[in-house]
């Protein structure tokens, strides 16, 4: 059975306010925050970018089991964000990990779903004995606009799931996915910060395909919503996976561990993947869990997971080997407008 | 002149069409106006169609000839005029295709409106609509539209007893009608607490204020009114169309709180139909903004200056008040795209006196319809009539 053998993840520590972004564009901090149900975003530090996010999350898979770096044999980190246009951050990763030199590795990129690919591919890999455990990652240190909307979500951070078949503490049961070509954001190659369609992003983008992708895989496994214990969907405000979550017949309960972005942030490629990893921190052994992540361009996958006695296994699983998303979230140090302007690397800094 | 009537119309759902391009929308609202008047296209002598900025929406200029070959018209060689005056461009087209029919050049035509706004930023729209406005002297200094009609509000909350509630009863009101309307854009219900937590967005205007941004088109079709019986049971008789023009910028104006070009648009339409205000049943105003109404109808002459929140309070303007004022849900609840808004006005008008109009269905034999370019620089105005 392919599944989830461990997984970590990594926020950086910064947090920068509604408040304080909308006090420098002269917005209304009130109305954003009711529209968005966003209060607070994560800041990378000024050292920290998609690389440094991803190691660390993979660092902290890691660390909650014991598993020998040369059984992965692919590496895939999924991000709008790549330090590099050419040389890949799998291999950074890879490296890091002490999973080179017999692996693949490649940085995939799908808006804000890549990571969730990532998963896809290393199942692939695994299912067809290729490869002993696949590592997936979504990592960004998101763009978004001085001044746009974006701007008051776009935070950094990862999550690295470790896919394959030996006693995984999640079993993945199936997954699939809804794609078409929908220009909802997007960014042009060798621009500083994403372009979006506005209201477009919303009907057309984020709930045709979540819902596409869901009621897809429902229908294939003859689900529905009740058969969950939980549901993680892509969280670009608190809004969207509230909505539709309610769309498809999901409580507020069941979404309620997996909600992380209210005093997160849109962390991009990282979103649904923490959730699901802020899910499994609280889930217990046969839980069943429902995930849809979306991409922008467009597309959604849909998972349906069931968390095994593994997770509670303590010979094989450390639960509390590393950071859960709760702790990683806890006691942040808060930064001004001018800090996160540092932070982001917006000052043009005299060699 | 011969005497016009309104022997078919049609309407698209007013909304951010996604799914439909500019194409569609006109191609939509045409062949419903058709199918509603028992006509083929091969009858139609010629098209005059409103839209404000196809160029800066969708990049496409040449409207006129793109929808007679889209109607597929092309090799029939009729005459396809575009008509513009802003959010006007609707109502122009309207009476522009009167003037065709009444003078004997044409006799069946169609007058349509269509508008594709939402395939641009919501900044790029904006601006595209402050190029209805003087550029030079309003756009070049930050104004937009929204800016300009809090200028009028401003000044007329402050010259006249005009309170924030009243003007949101506005919003409220036409939300109502809009609930009650197939096409609307918003079909909700709202509350003027709704208004009043909206967001703020040119003081003392907020959201709930403003009219959308909408796709639509809509299309009415024309003929003598001695031959309309041959189409149609119910044809709808022109009894006025005027026009008028003022200053483009609100600051030229001699009072920025009083349209003159609507009192004087107004004036010459009741005088072409022999009417008076106590003759009209209902009337669509351009509520481009919720002040917008408010001046309209005093402008109209339907009350004197200043009345005109208290009659909204009242429940006079209501559904079912003494002076229903967009049943449609107006611009807006009902939405502007504003090329087809004019249009959109007759259509509403069309429905409400052949007793077509549903549940917001109400008594009318004649109906007006007051469609407004820019802060006021054009002005139509139609009253139609029941045969």
């Amino acid at each position: 059975m392919v599944g989830i053998i461990t997984y970590g993840v990594y926020i950086p520590r910064f947090r920068i306010r509604v408040t304080e972004i909308a006090r420098v564009w002269g917005a209304n901090a009130e109305d954003i925050m009711g529209g968005l149900g966003v209060y607070e975003k994560s800041v990378p530090d000024l050292d920290e970018d998609t690389a440094t996010i991803a190691v660390e999350a993979a660092r902290n898979a890691l660390k909650k089991r014991r598993i020998n770096p040369q059984t992965i044999g692919a590496v895939y980190v999924g991000s709008e964000s790549h330090p590099y246009a050419v040389k890949p951050t799998a291999c950074t990763v890879g490296e890091a990990i002490g999973a080179t030199p017999a692996m693949t590795a490649a940085d995939i990129e799908f808006a804000c779903k890549a990571g969730t690919a990532g998963i896809q591919i290393c199942m692939g890999l695994v299912i067809s004995g290729i490869i002993e455990n696949g590592l997936a990652v979504g990592s960004d240190v998101s763009q978004g606009a001085p001044g746009d909307a974006l701007e008051y979500t776009a935070a950094a951070g990862g999550a690295a799931f470790l896919i394959g078949r030996e006693d995984p503490i999640a079993i993945i049961n199936r997954t699939c996915s809804f794609t078409t070509d929908t220009p909802d954001f997007w960014r042009r190659s060798g621009e500083e910060y994403p372009r979006h369609g506005g209201r477009f992003t919303g009907d057309p983008g984020y709930f045709r395909h979540v819902q596409g992708a869901a009621r897809m895989l429902m229908e294939q496994i003859s689900t529905s919503a009740q058969d969950y214990d939980y549901a993680v969907f892509h969280q670009p405000n608190a809004k969207f996976p509230r909505k539709v979550a309610q769309l498809l017949g999901f409580s507020a309960e069941q979404i309620k561990p997996g909600l992380v972005v209210p005093h997160l942030g849109n962390t991009y490629s990282g979103s649904s993947m923490i959730g699901l990893a802020a899910t499994l921190d609280v889930a217990k052994p046969g839980d069943r869990i429902f995930v849809t992540s979306f991409g922008s361009g467009a597309g959604s996958d849909a998972f349906d997971l069931q968390v095994t006695d593994m997770i509670e296994c303590r010979d094989l699983y450390n639960r509390s080997g590393a950071p859960t998303v709760e702790d990683l979230l806890k006691d942040p140090i808060y930064v001004d407008y001018a800090q996160y302007a540092k932070h982001k690397g917006k000052f043009v800094m005299q060699a | 002149m011969k005497d016009v009537a309104v022997i078919g119309v049609g309407c698209t759902t007013f909304g951010e069409k996604w799914n439909h391009s500019f194409r569609d929308l006109f191609i939509e609202a045409g062949a419903l106006a058709l199918e509603d008047a028992n006509l083929s296209g091969e009858q139609i002598d010629a098209l005059f169609v409103g839209n404000m900025s196809a160029g800066r929406f969708i990049e496409q200029e040449h409207i006129g000839a793109l929808i007679a070959d889209y109607a597929g018209l092309a090799t029939k060689h009729i005459p396809s005029t575009r008509v513009e005056a802003a959010c006007a461009s609707g109502g122009l087209a309207f009476r522009q295709a009167i003037t065709a029919v009444a003078s004997g050049m044409s006799t069946i035509v169609v007058a349509a409106g269509v508008e594709k706004m939402t395939d641009i930023t919501p900044g790029q729209t904006v601006d595209t609509l402050a190029s209805a406005a003087d550029r030079e002297w309003e756009g070049f200094m930050g104004a937009t539209f929204p800016g300009l009609y809090a200028m009028i509000a401003h000044d007329y909350m402050h010259r006249y007893p005009l309170t924030r509630e009243q003007l949101a009863q506005v919003a409220v009101k036409n939300h109502f009608n809009g609930a009650r309307n197939p096409i609307a854009q918003f079909q909700q219900e709202i509350s003027i607490e709704t208004v009043l937590s909206s967001s703020l967005v040119a003081d003392p205007l907020r959201l709930f204020d403003c009219s959308p941004i909408t796709d639509g088109a809509a299309a009415v079709i024309l003929a003598p009114l001695e031959i309309a019986k041959q189409f149609t049971d119910t044809p709808i008789k022109v009894l006025a169309s005027a026009q008028a023009s003022d200053t483009i910028a609100l600051h030229d104006r001699r009072d920025i709180s009083t349209l003159d070009a609507t009192v004087e648009a107004g004036k010459r339409a009741f005088h072409q139909a022999g009417l008076t205000h106590r003759d009209i049943d209902l009337v669509e105003v351009h509520d481009c903004f919720t002040i917008g109404e408010i001046c309209a109808i005093e402008d109209l002459g339907f009350c004197t200056k200043g009345e005109a929140g208290q009659l909204t309070e009242d429940g006079v303007t209501a559904l079912h008040g003494d002076l229903p004022v967009n049943t449609s849900g107006g611009l807006k609840a009902c939405g502007h795209p504003v090329g087809a808004t004019g249009i959109k006005q007759i259509y509403e008008v069309v429905l409400q006196l052949r007793g077509e109009a549903g549940k917001r269905q109400i008594e009318a034999e004649r109906g007006m319809t007051h469609n407004v370019g820019g802060t006021g620089a054009t002005v139509v105005i139609h009253i139609l009539g029941a045969c």
